[in-house]
């Protein structure tokens, strides 16, 4: 169980296909391009995932998906990622997870078809204080009749502004809970973009002081693992593909590059740093598909293990990537031109989400040492 | 492997039945962790009686030709013992050189003559065996060596040397890479293989005293020493494939090894173990915050060996650098054991600056295996000339 890693023929097509797709429609200079507009990605691509069938890989048949193992996406958020391409693909398919595995059948019968066909969705689980611990919340519902009131903020909250559908976690009668809240119900005004590290993605905060929802929005169960999860094996694929164009762009420019008459690859104080990302790099996308292999498999402690060790290595090793990748361009590093930047910025973003390497450390301890 | 009979399981529990019951007892004295550290006689000789013991019992060379002394075989018997062996951690068999790569080499284009004469005395470890590749100025550059060997009358006359001939004091026979020709642009041309005497006047082992304290290692030399010309294995000037083949032998690339363990096995979970047990600052090692963390850092970098070895398995997964895994496993090993063992001293509190003895911590078998670590960070190719040949041959960065 420990080392197993299979990859199947379906994987490998989506693979393929994925590749070919990010490398054709996301460029950096679009990517660059895009950063400047208030959605950050371009609908026509979204509806091209949409016909592709990848929102729907995960969702079950009878919610009109394909009832595939999440495995199935690790090839496709791997190639976005090492195009830096955005778009609400993340966001929606950890919200329709976090459907099927915790929502009601009526939640689900309403959603998930909805998603299937390209109605973006987003988790709204973080707040202010930054805590990765998930069910220590200080939004709270508060029953009133029929409807639950919410007060409190969440942050970083993916999509937002283009998503119909918010799963957001709160504490219901001093227990953590999950509430489906239709963007409908918050006032625009509370909406509000934040200003994030990458800038290719799009994060708002969420005020939900006032916000009412009927009871019947509060999901089945608070499938709080489940989401912490695919959170983790998703984002951790994602930074395998941003490292490897990491590696791809410093060795490019080593390549490309001359001082004092020669080639800066040729230098061993820049070559021996590129094979550590080399090395890096094999190790994370070893850890992502070992993960995603066992991801179904119904031994907690084994695929609690692979998935903080995944994101763990690939927060340390796209970091550090970023940060060389930045310095190895020199003074063009320090330039907004230089694509480093982009790269740094994902991996710093990607890093502080859903724990970064210190935080997952913490949480092996005990299932490796105990 | 994938082979399930009645036979190879009733076979696996003889097997192991056997090794419980035959396993040597702890000698007293500390063991060598590999044949390249055998540094004393009684050593040696431990060593020896357990490799002709496990030979007598009919466990060592079962897949070799029964004519020269192997069990003629199926490998899967000997891959069963080989597993068993591991897991139940017997001592390693000394005649390493012998066994893995000389034997191998002789039955594959050996003589029949060389076939009658070597392969019994490689398995029952009456004939140790050395190696003479490498030199002391030319390091891991095989292709550049420089000893010489001239061709007089029936004999070839060697002189030079050769370094890091390990069991060189013990050997009686030497693979030995020696310059026939220095004629013409091509270097490699002009390298011969010999199965060499050792016992031969003008050929001198000395043994080299490691950074251990320990020998092991010898330098070995060569003055005017004659030994026969038709212990030349392959043709004159083809020296330099036949060494090539013989390092494919090594790589255990394909197959053919007598079988046995080559060396003690120290790993992470032996690591574990020892937090589990020593002491620092008056309390478990593993109790300690900044411990536990190492601990877990050295856990996910063992776990990522493992894991890139199944991915290297997959095609599809390893499409963009498909060298990039295999060209790497040495130095990620071998920089993994010398981490772990370095961390393994750290565990011991004060005790940690004690070395082999009986009040260090399990004899000081880790602050020894610490300093042996080096011998694969840097044989074979340093760990600096691996990063530049991944930088170059599998990242495509000009030379440096």
């Amino acid at each position: 169980m420990n080392s197993l890693i299979e990859f199947s023929e379906e994987q490998s097509m989506l693979l393929d296909t994925a590749m070919d797709f990010c490398n054709s429609r996301s460029p950096l200079d679009k990517v660059r391009t895009l950063i400047s507009t208030e959605k950050g990605f371009e609908v026509e691509e979204w509806n091209a995932m949409v016909e592709l069938g990848w929102l729907g890989i995960t969702i079950p048949e009878q919610n009109g998906g394909l009832g595939l193992s999440m495995s199935n996406v690790v090839p496709i958020v791997e190639s976005m990622g090492r195009q830096l391409m955005s778009s609400p693909f993340l966001a929606t398919t950890l919200a329709s997870h976090a459907l099927i595995h915790g929502g009601t059948q009526a939640q689900q019968n309403e959603w998930l078809p909805k998603i299937a066909t390209g109605t973006v969705a987003s988790l709204a689980l973080q707040e202010e204080e930054g805590d990765w611990d998930l069910s220590n919340l200080t939004v709270v519902g508060s029953s009133n009749n029929d409807s639950i009131v919410l007060t409190g903020k969440k942050t970083f909250v993916l999509d937002a502004a283009v998503a119909e559908l918010l799963i957001v976690s709160v504490s219901l009668q001093g227990e953590p809970a999950l509430v489906c809240v239709p963007i409908d119900a918050i006032p625009s005004e509370q909406i509000q973009r934040e200003t994030v590290i990458d800038e290719t993605r799009r994060c708002y905060e969420v005020n939900l002081d006032g916000v009412s929802v009927p009871k019947s929005a509060v999901m089945a169960n608070a499938c709080f693992d489940a989401i912490q999860h695919a959170s983790l094996l998703l984002l951790s694929a994602e930074m395998a593909g941003g490292l490897a164009s990491t590696l791809n762009t410093i060795v490019e420019y080593l390549n490309t590059r001359k001082q004092f008459d020669r080639l800066i690859g040729s230098y061993q104080a820049l070559k021996h740093p590129a094979a550590d990302i080399l090395l890096g790099l094999e190790s994370v996308r070893s850890h992502v598909y070992h993960a995603a292999t066992i991801f179904d498999s119904d031994d907690k402690p084994a695929i609690d293990t692979a998935l903080h060790m995944a994101k763990a290595s690939a927060s340390e090793q796209f970091a550090f990537a970023g940060d060389r990748a930045v310095q190895f361009h020199g003074g063009f590093g320090f330039t907004y031109d230089c694509n480093a930047q982009l790269f740094l910025r994902r991996a710093l973003w990607s890093q502080y989400q859903f724990g970064d390497e210190k935080y997952h450390r913490q949480a092996l301890a005990p299932l490796l040492l105990d | 492997m994938i082979e399930h009979n009645k036979d190879l399981e009733v076979f696996q529990a003889d097997v192991s039945t056997w090794l419980k019951e035959n396993n040597p007892k702890n000698p007293g004295f500390i063991l060598p962790e590999t044949f390249m550290e055998v540094g004393t006689d009684q050593q040696f000789e431990f060593l020896r009686d357990w490799q002709r013991k496990v030979y007598d019992a009919g466990y060592l060379g079962m897949a070799w030709p029964t004519e020269y002394g192997g069990g003629g075989m199926p490998q899967i018997y000997q891959d069963i013992v080989n597993a068993e062996m591991a897991k139940q951690r017997v001592p390693f068999v000394p005649n390493t050189i012998g066994l893995n790569w000389a034997g191998p080499l002789i039955l594959n284009m050996g003589r029949e003559e060389d076939k009658q004469r070597y392969i019994k005395g490689i398995l029952n470890a009456d004939d140790i065996w050395c190696q003479g590749f490498s030199e002391p100025e030319h390091g891991s550059d095989l292709g550049n060596a420089q000893c010489r060997a001239v061709k007089n009358g029936d004999d070839y006359v060697v002189n030079g040397s050769k370094i890091w001939t390990s069991l060189g004091s013990y050997a009686k026979y030497m693979i030995l890479l020696a310059r026939t020709s220095t004629d013409g642009d091509n270097k490699y041309a002009g390298l011969s293989f010999f199965l060499s005497p050792m016992q031969v006047d003008g050929i001198e082992p000395q043994p080299i005293k490691k950074l251990t304290g320990e020998y092991g290692f010898c330098q070995t030399h060569f003055i005017d020493a004659h030994i026969p010309a038709d212990c030349m294995i392959g043709a004159e000037g083809e020296g330099w494939q036949v060494a090539m083949k013989t390092l494919m032998f090594e790589r255990g690339a394909t197959g053919g090894q007598a079988g046995g363990l080559s060396m003690m096995d120290i790993n992470m979970g032996d690591v574990l173990e020892l937090a589990k047990r020593a002491r620092r600052n008056g309390k478990p090692a593993l109790e300690d915050p900044l411990i536990r963390d190492e601990l877990v850092q050295l856990l996910i970098e063992e776990r990522s060996n493992r894991l890139m070895n199944a991915r290297a398995k997959i095609p599809a997964l390893n499409s963009e650098r498909p060298n990039a895994i295999s060209m790497s496993g040495k130095l990620r090993g071998s920089e993994l054991k010398r981490k772990f063992t370095q961390f393994a001293v750290s565990l011991q509190g004060a005790n940690g600056a004690r070395y082999v003895s009986a009040a260090a911590v399990d004899g000081g078998r880790w602050q020894r295996s610490y300093f042996n670590s080096f011998s694969a960070t840097i044989g074979g190719g340093t760990s600096q000339i691996q990063k530049n040949i991944l930088g170059e041959r599998v990242l495509g960065l000009p030379k440096s």
